[in-house]
Formats: structure tokens, sequence, C-alpha cells
């Protein structure tokens, strides 16, 4: 029982912390945000050459064989940040799929190009009819000699529109509920038969919807067992919201103490309001809610790697329940406690507010995974 | 970072929990899954055995009686206690006085109270509280007046906790009116057989009693059972509150409330449905769960930092912890009555010792009989031991700087 870093661990908070604070504050930010991907590619290269986006690769792969906790520290930062490049697309949705099913030669062939910061992915999971749940794919793969022939639909891909490559998704059998039949596939993201609208999301980041018409893929194309992915699905998704968490954490942290901050500056009525107990106790309420959101990210840091589905699910979804409720407690004080300024474009924490509200509505709001946390039987044993 | 428990450290909680199988009395431990009070004797015998083996007091100083485990020990000792569900040996002898006089008294106190607390030859009550003086505690007026070799008490406390079975108070009481009011207040440790004691029930909202007025008219304390120094009483009893961290926030009581709603749950029915399969109630456990979920990290973090803070002095963090597992354990009290419904009406009088069992049949389900008084009685939680608008003061002071 043991929460403190290793030495190697605190080199790459200290790192990616001090990274951050020099090249993306608020200002920046900004004019990150207006370049033409939405984010800024110098900032991509400079995590590149800093070998974030190696973090959660192993050593033979050109990796730096980090875990949870690696991706948690790098992941924290960013929400601190608030940060839009596409790490969570890249690095740990698509290259999770890659760590977990992609044979040994199709990571030789592809993980350097993305560790090297040269080829950006983008995770094409979702639909339009699916809402949360991962089993219901529509999209279609046939097969056609050696080669396979996608169509159908994508919705709400994370940074699908300046992706280079897409990781698709696809039915190669059952019906479009079943949990088998469902495979993985790698596509250029300029294949003939791919079109793609971008647009951004609430929070400032970039999402896009995907259509396939008749796109072709080869028989090497296939990631994993293609009728057979579905756990590699929800096991990336399960790393991804412990990744989310995490950001989640960072945001609501610089949230809170901007916040804290805020009231020991601002006066009102001749003193600073932070004197009033009512907004005292508020700001109080607030950091129960981060510790507790801090702890379950832990939890879910811990529980990422567990090979048992049933017991890293259970506890993963917890955690994102925790990062939901807590994101509103937190990010809805914030704002209030900010009186009017909280809720402009002009100041930052409206846009923390954003960013903790979207990643709820992410991978499964609370409801979502409360419903399943007690369809599981709760998480106190028995 | 490994947030898992070691293996020696989940062999320890099998010591553990084999040895409480092994030496509780089963009918302590239903009572405490039935949610009724252990008696007096109950605790007595309970703490006996535990002071047997040697666990009467693992908090405590080696020299006096301490097990040495480190903090990770100690929790997961209170854990399983809590969780089996075992009495906890008497929280004002082993957690509040018993620490106070190893760390602060003489050594004739040491050798003289610290094994009988142990073993709970004496039975100890806490005289902190006065009518005046609750949350704003240092504004304490029981005074004590020195003359020769005896201080005499003039005053009165009250919500004093088994104060009906006490042979003895540790009070705050006020040495000097002219200084600032933390600066002069004393640690006494009185026998309750002095004459000019009273003691008064207080009926608690359950009708049970566990809280008492203590009235002293006059009373004569020895001067040799002053703790430590006249007038530094104060940093005694931040010492004493700070020592309570560990213990908090009960997060094992709580699981063991949540298994024993689980089981009850399964048992009750609407129509032909356990409550527990209607999606409503569980979801509403789950949240709960959840919550407790991330109380147990948050406290295992607290535990963690313990090995490198300084000892006795309190971990503002530790608020967070008194604050979610007062709401947690109060919320397990409200899904509880949700499971027994209108069987949480008949009202029983809790059994005060052993001579007043009463002869009536319970009505509905004996389980449902404690559901509707713990429910009311464990608002207290939110109350004592700092309640939870000062926690929250607390948080935004020392943690916030607000
Ligand atoms: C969308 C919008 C439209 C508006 N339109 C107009 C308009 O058309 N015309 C106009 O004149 N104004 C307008 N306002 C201004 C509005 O009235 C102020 O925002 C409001 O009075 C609060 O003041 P403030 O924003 O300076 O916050 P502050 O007064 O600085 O308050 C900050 C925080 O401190 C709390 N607080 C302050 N004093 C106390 C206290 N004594 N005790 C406890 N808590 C306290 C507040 O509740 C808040 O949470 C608008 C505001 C918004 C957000
Ligand atoms: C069942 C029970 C057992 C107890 N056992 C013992 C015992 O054995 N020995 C002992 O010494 N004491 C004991 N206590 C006393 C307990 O410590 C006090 O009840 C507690 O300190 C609160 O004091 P009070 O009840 O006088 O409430 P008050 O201090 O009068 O508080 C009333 C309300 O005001 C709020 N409040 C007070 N000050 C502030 C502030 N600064 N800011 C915001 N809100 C504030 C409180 O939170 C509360 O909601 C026990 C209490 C109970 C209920």
């Amino acid at each position: 029982m043991d929460f403190d870093l290793s030495e190697e661990q605190r080199l790459l908070k200290d790192s990616v912390e001090r990274l951050l604070a020099d090249r993306y504050d608020f200002e920046a930010r900004k004019r990150h945000g207006r370049e033409p991907e939405g984010f800024a590619k110098a900032m991509w290269e400079s995590y590149a050459e800093q070998g974030l986006l190696a973090v959660p690769f192993s050593e033979e792969d050109g990796g730096i064989g980090g875990g949870p906790v690696e991706t948690m520290i790098v992941m924290e930062a960013f929400g601190g940040a608030l940060a839009l490049e596409p790490y969570l697309a890249t690095v740990v949705l698509a290259g999770g799929v890659l760590r977990h099913a992609a044979s040994p030669a199709q990571r030789a062939e592809w993980l350097p190009g993305l560790i090297a910061g040269e080829t950006r992915y983008a995770f094409a999971q979702s639909e339009r009819q699916a809402r949360y749940d991962l089993n219901d794919v529509g999209v279609t793969a046939r097969r056609d000699g050696d080669a396979w022939v996608l169509e159908g639909e994508k919705s709400l891909v994370l940074h699908g529109d300046s992706a280079d490559r897409l990781i698709v998704s696809a039915r190669t059998g059952g019906s479009r509920r079943d949990r088998d039949g469902i495979g993985l596939f790698l596509v250029e993201a300029n294949a003939e038969g791919v079109s793609r609208r971008g647009y951004p999301t609430q929070d400032g980041l970039r999402a896009a919807e995907v259509s396939l018409s008749s796109v072709r893929v080869g028989a090497d194309a296939v990631i994993g067992d293609p009728a057979g992915a579905l756990p590699v699905i929800e096991r990336v998704t399960d790393e991804a919201i412990a990744a989310l968490c995490a950001e989640a954490v960072g945001a609501m942290d610089r949230m809170h103490r901007l916040t804290v901050e805020y009231l020991k500056t601002r006066k009102q009525f001749g003193v600073t309001i932070g004197s009033f107990q009512v907004l005292q106790h508020r700001a109080a309420e607030m950091f129960i809610a981060l510790e507790q959101a801090r702890s379950m990210a832990f939890l879910a840091t811990m529980m990422a790697g567990e090979d048992d589905a049933e017991e890293r699910a259970r506890a993963i979804a917890g955690a994102k329940v925790q990062i939901g409720r807590s994101g509103r407690i937190v990010g809805q004080g914030a704002v209030q406690l900010h009186g009017g300024v909280g809720v402009t474009m002009e100041y930052s924490v409206g846009h923390y507010f954003k960013r903790v509200t979207m990643i709820d509505q992410l991978f499964g709001d609370a409801d979502h995974h409360l419903g399943r946390v007690a369809r599981m039987g709760g998480l106190i044993a028995a | 970072m490994d947030l898992r428990f070691t293996p020696e450290e989940r062999a320890f909680r099998q010591e553990v929990r084999t040895f409480f199988q092994e030496n509780l009395p089963q009918e302590i431990r239903q009572k405490m899954i039935d949610g009724r009070h252990p008696s007096k004797d109950d605790i007595v015998t309970w703490q006996k055995i535990l002071n047997k083996k040697g666990w009467a007091v693992p908090n405590w100083p080696v020299e006096w009686g301490g097990t040495g485990w480190d903090p990770v020990r100690q929790y997961i000792f209170l854990d399983e206690l809590q969780s089996f569900p075992a009495p906890s040996p008497l929280q004002f002898g082993v957690y509040m006085v018993g620490p106070v006089i190893a760390q602060f008294g003489n050594e004739a106190q040491k050798k003289h109270f610290l094994p009988r607390i142990a073993n709970i030859d004496d039975w100890w009550c806490q005289g902190f509280s006065e009518p005046g003086s609750g949350s704003d505690l240092a504004s304490l007026k029981t005074k004590a007046v020195r003359e020769g070799d005896t201080y005499v008490v003039n005053g009165q406390k009250t919500w004093t906790t088994l104060g009906q079975y006490a042979d003895w108070i540790f009070c705050l009481v006020r040495t000097d009116a002219t200084v600032k009011k933390q600066e002069g207040i004393s640690f006494l440790l009185i026998d309750m057989k002095t004459p000019g004691i009273t003691v008064r029930p207080i009926q608690t909202i359950d009708g049970g009693h566990e809280v008492n007025e203590v009235f002293f008219d006059d009373v004569k304390v020895p001067v040799e059972n002053l703790v430590g120094q006249e007038n530094k009483g104060w940093d005694y009893a931040k010492f004493l509150l700070g020592n309570e961290r560990t213990n908090i926030a009960r997060v094992g009581v709580s699981k063991q409330r949540i298994r024993r709603l689980k089981e009850l749950a399964a048992i009750e029915r609407v129509g032909d449905t356990p409550i527990l399969e209607n999606p409503r109630f569980r979801e509403k456990l789950a949240a709960l769960e959840i919550e407790l979920k991330a109380l147990e990290m948050t406290q295992l973090r607290v535990v963690a930092a313990e090995r490198t803070r300084e000892k006795g002095k309190p971990d503002p963090a530790s608020s967070i912890l008194k604050i979610k597992g007062s709401e947690i354990q109060q919320a397990t009290t409200e899904l509880l009555l949700e499971v027994v419904g209108p069987y949480a009406l008949p009202y029983a009088a809790e059994d005060e010792g052993d001579d007043h069992l009463s002869n009536e049949p319970p009505v509905g389900p004996d389980w449902a009989g404690p559901a509707a008084p713990t429910y009311f009685n464990w608002r207290k939680i939110s109350i004592y031991g700092g309640s939870n608008e000062i926690q929250k003061n607390i948080i935004a002071k020392a943690i916030l700087g607000l």
C-alpha cells in the first residue's frame, strides 16, 4: 500500500508539468485552438520529443514501458492545462488497441510513426444509435477475397478530422448488438470512400463524423480477431476512462485552486469574499468532492491494468460515477463563486467547467455507469 | 505507487479475522449485526479478550502495551474489527485518555492507569463538553481551584457518553480565568466516586440512555491527578482529538452496514420481488457504495501519509474523513429504514444491562426493531467529535487558507 511515485515517475511528472507551464497558459491555449487542426502541432512535436507519446508502449515496441500510473500523470497534467492535443485519441485509445490486439508485425510497422509524432490516429468506434453501448456496432465489414469492404457511419470520433489513420470497429457477423462478430480495422484517413466532417466540441476540442462507403482494406489491416474484438474495445475503453478520470482530476484541481485564489482576492462589501462562511463551506465541499474524485482516479488507475474484466469494469465504472458527480460539484461551484466572470469565455474557469462536463458525457455518464455498478452488484464485497 | 496490500498485509488481515472468528462470543457479534448496542459487560468481556492477546491498545507506545504496528496495519485491524463486526475497545480509555497519559502523564500515572485502561479495569468517560461550551470547547467554565494538595472542582459537564458506568472521568477544567481562554485550561483525572459528583441521565431521541450530565459540587481532586502541567490542558486536548483520525471515517462500520443492508434487502419483498432487485433501490445502494469506496481510498491516502507525518499532529485531511464518513454512516441508516418499511414503526425500549429484559415478543421481524432508533441515534455522528460544520471550517482555514 503505497501512493508514492517512483523516481522515474516523478521525473515524468515534473517534465510534463514544466512543459505545460512554459507553453500552455490560458492565452497560449486560445492560440493553439485557433490552429487549423484545433490544437498545437508544435506541442505535439514536443510531446514526441519528450517521450510522452511513447509512455504506454513496451520497450520492444519503441516505447518507455509505462503503465496506467504514467498515463495518469500525463493526463492529469493535460487536465490542468486543458490541453487540446489528440493524446487520448492517438496514444490512449488507438495506441491501446494496437498494444492489446495488433500483431508484432503491425506494431513494428505502425508504432514507430505514432511514437515519433508523425502519424496521428483516431478510434472510430461510436455510432449514432449506440449511445454508450460498446457492442452496438452497425458499420459492416464484408469479406471480399483477401480484402474487407467497410460500409457505414461512425460518429463522434474524437480528433477524427485531423487523424492520419483511423481504427474502425465494424461488424463482421451477427446482428447489430451482438457481442460476437465485431472486428477492428486500420483505415487510412485519406482512403477512397472515407469522408469526414470535422467540428468543434463544447470543450474546444475536435471530433468528426466519419462515413465509410465501400472502403477496401487488405487482410493486413485487420487488428486481432475479426470476429472477437469486443473484449479489446472494452478494455481500451476502460483504460480511456481511467485516463479521463485523471484528466478530470487535473482540471478540477486547477478549477478549485483558481476559485480559492479568487475568494482571497475579490472584494465586495469591503472585504474579500473568502471571509464569508457560506463561500468557505462551499469551497470545502468542492474540495471534498475533488479529493473523493482523486481517490477514485487512483482506484481506476490501479484497476486499469486488471485482467479480470468484471472486476476492472466494476471499479472503473464506479470511478466514472464519482468523477461525474464531483465534476458537477466542483464545476458548478467554481463558476458560482466567481460570480459573473465565471460564465464568460474570457476567463479560464468556465473552460475547465466545460471540459469536465464533457468528460462526464464521454464513454458513459455518471448515470449510465451507476446503472452498471448496480447491475454488477455494487462495489463493496458481500 | 502500488495500491494493493502486500502479501504480508493480507496475511495479517487474515490473522486478525481468524482471531475474531475464534474468540468473539457469537451473541455479542449477533447484537452488533442486528444493530443493537453491546452492553457494558459485552464491551468489558471483549476488551479483556483482546488485551489477553495483546491487541487492546494497538495504538499505544510499545512499552505500555502497544503492538508497534505501522499505520497500515493499525488501519487493517480497525477495518476488520468494525466490519466483522466486533465492539470497539472503550474509546475513552483506549483512544483518548490512554494516549494522553502515555504522552504527557508522569511515571506514577502511567504505571497506575495504563495497564488498568488496557484491561478495562477502570471504565473511563470524557468530560469535555458543557452546556455553554460545545463547538467552542475552549470557552468551558467548570473551574478547579487549587487549595493545598487538592483541586476543588465546581461546574457541570454534559453529553458524557456512558458516564453511568464510569469509574473515572477525564476533564478539561479552567484553572486560570485571567488569560486567553485556551491558556487557562488543565487536564484532570477524577474518580467518579468522589463526594460531590452527581450523574443525571439524558435520554436520546431513540429512547436510549447513553449520555449524561455530570455535576461537580466542591469535588476534591488530589493534585497528583493533574496530567502534565497546569494550564496546558488545551494542548493535550488537541493531541487527543488529533489521535482520533485513523478511526474517524469508520469505513469498516459502513462496510458492515452495507453488507447487512444487502442481506435484509434480499429477504424483504415488495410483491414477489426482493427489494434488492428493485433497480431504484440498487442504484441508491450502488451510489453509496461508490462513495464509500472513494472514502476508503481517501482514508488509505491519509494512512499512507501518516508514515511520514509528525506524531500527534492532526492531518486536516481527516476532516474529509469525518464529514464523508458520517454522511455515509447516516445514509446507511436511511436505506435500512426503506428496507424495513412499515415495521420501522413499533417502539421497543432497549434493555439496559440484562435486568430489564422485555417479555414481549417484537412486532414484525426482529431485525426491523433497531432500524428507526439507529436512524435517529446516528444523527449524532455529524454533531460530535467536531461537527461537520466545524470540519468545514477546518478545511477552509487549515487547507484552503481562507
Ligand atoms: C449573464 C449576466 C448578465 C448580466 N446582466 C447585467 C445587466 O444587464 N446589467 C447589470 O447591471 N448587471 C448585469 N449582470 C451583473 C450581475 O448582476 C452580477 O454578476 C451580480 O450582481 C454578481 O456580481 P459579480 O458578478 O461581481 O459577483 P460578486 O459579487 O463578486 O460575487 C462573487 C461570489 O461571491 C458571492 N458573494 C458576494 N457577496 C456575498 C456575501 N455578502 N455573502 C455571501 N456570498 C457573497 C456571490 O454570490 C458570488 O458567488 C449580469 C451578470 C450576468 C452573469
Ligand atoms: C450522542 C453524543 C455523545 C457525546 N459524547 C460526548 C462525551 O462523551 N464527552 C463530551 O465531552 N462531549 C460529548 N458530546 C458532545 C459533542 O462533542 C458536542 O455535541 C459537540 O461538540 C457540539 O456541541 P453542541 O452540541 O453544544 O452544539 P453547538 O456547538 O451549540 O452547535 C450547534 C450548531 O451550530 C453549529 N456551529 C457551531 N459553531 C459553528 C461555527 N463556528 N461555524 C459554523 N457552525 C457552527 C454546529 O455545527 C451545530 O450545527 C456528545 C454529543 C453527542 C450528541
